[in-house]
């Protein structure tokens, strides 16, 4: 494996960013914009992950049972938390944009209207 | 600059970002060669501590506690900017629920949809329920469980439509809930300061048996707080945008 997983997030990053930077929707881009963050998601897990491990709940396992890090599992429920919220609020200035300008392409948003 | 341009732009930034990316994955251990020790330790100590089976659980409410108030309160402020962004602008009124197009053929909702929808809410609330006031046992906790509560309300609109989603849910309740939930979990700290303990120190009992509902102390008063906060918040959110159909801009 080696850092094939690091790799990943390497990819799903580039490709989020491609799609954010050549969007014509602002539906779209936010969307681009989720999968920008996912990536966030991969490297936390993956830098996190210790080779033949379970997962840390002690319910029915020995507290002596290797165990991947918790911390930067918690940090990725963080993370899906926040990239809901900040998709919701991102949704809700496209519903006011099309209101405003009547399109959602980023490309004809150039100017400012009062 | 044209699209094109703008393509290769961004190619070499790309290209750049993933260079110095790739670059720095060099100096990172391989896959599966977690070099410890901060995972280990709390593996270790996270259950004795805080009589909570899932670590990830008592990272979240107790070790990086702290951390999760600002989480939290991005949640929150983040379903009030959306209530804020999608006010009612100059010049918007509120339709009437009547069928502007009463030629159109709308199809009913399905049986079948209604039948699941509310046969599948029950369930959802016991599930999420259930969810949000285990997180010192198992993966669960606040935020999936008021997910989960969140999605049953969700079926209702579903299975009923938009009037009837805002009868179960509405704006006043779901706005007091909601601050109930972000307030208790910082009334939790303050209590543990109020102590003269550390803010949201673990103060209450932990309980006799691992994992089991009263265990963990303060780890599972707080989850149940983050499930209310964070059901209110997402009925909320999905209820202003639903709530957007029904606007209609002045002379549109």
């Amino acid at each position: 494996m080696g850092y094939f997983p690091f790799i990943v997030v390497a990819w799903i990053l580039a490709v989020g960013l491609y799609g954010i930077v050549t969007s014509r929707h602002l539906v779209h881009q936010i969307i681009c914009l989720i999968v920008v963050q996912s990536s966030t998601y991969v490297l936390l897990l993956g830098v996190g992950y210790v080779t033949g491990a379970v997962a840390p709940y002690y319910f029915d396992i020995t507290v002596h049972t290797p165990a991947v890090d918790p911390v930067v599992q918690a940090l990725t429920l963080t993370d899906v938390v926040v990239e809901a919220a900040v998709t919701a609020l991102l949704c809700s200035f496209a519903i006011q944009a099309h209101k405003r300008f009547g399109t959602l392409d980023p490309q004809e948003l150039v100017s400012l209207k009062g | 600059m044209t699209p094109t341009q703008r393509r290769w732009v961004f190619l070499a930034g790309v290209a750049g970002l993933v260079a110095f990316y790739l670059w720095g994955l060099l100096g990172l251990p391989g896959f599966g060669n977690y070099p410890g020790p901060y995972g280990f330790v709390i593996n270790r100590v996270a259950v004795a501590q805080t009589n909570a089976t899932g670590v990830v659980s008592a990272v979240n409410f107790d070790y990086r506690g702290f951390d999760t108030v600002g989480e939290e309160f991005i949640l929150f402020a983040a379903a009030a900017g959306v209530a804020t962004v999608l006010r009612r602008l100059r010049g918007e009124r509120e339709r009437p629920a009547v069928d502007e197009a009463a030629d159109r053929n709308v199809p009913p909702t399905s049986g079948a949809v209604r039948m699941v929808a509310l046969l599948f809410t029950g369930p959802l609330v016991v599930v999420g329920w259930w969810l949000a006031s285990h997180a010192q046992a198992n993966p669960s906790g606040g935020f999936q469980g008021g997910v989960v509560l969140a999605s049953a309300f969700i079926l209702i609109y579903l299975a009923g439509e938009f009037l009837v989603f805002k009868r179960f849910s509405p704006v006043d309740v779901t706005d007091a809930v909601e601050a109930v939930g972000a307030g208790g979990f910082a009334a939790v700290g303050v209590a543990a300061v109020g102590l003269g303990l550390a803010y949201l120190t673990n103060f209450l009992d932990k309980g006799q048996f691992y994992g089991s509902v009263s265990s963990s102390g303060t780890i599972a008063l707080i989850s149940f707080f983050v499930g209310l906060e964070v059901a209110a918040a997402f009925i909320m959110i999905i209820a202003e945008l639903l709530e957007q159909t029904l606007f209609i801009r002045g002379g549109g």
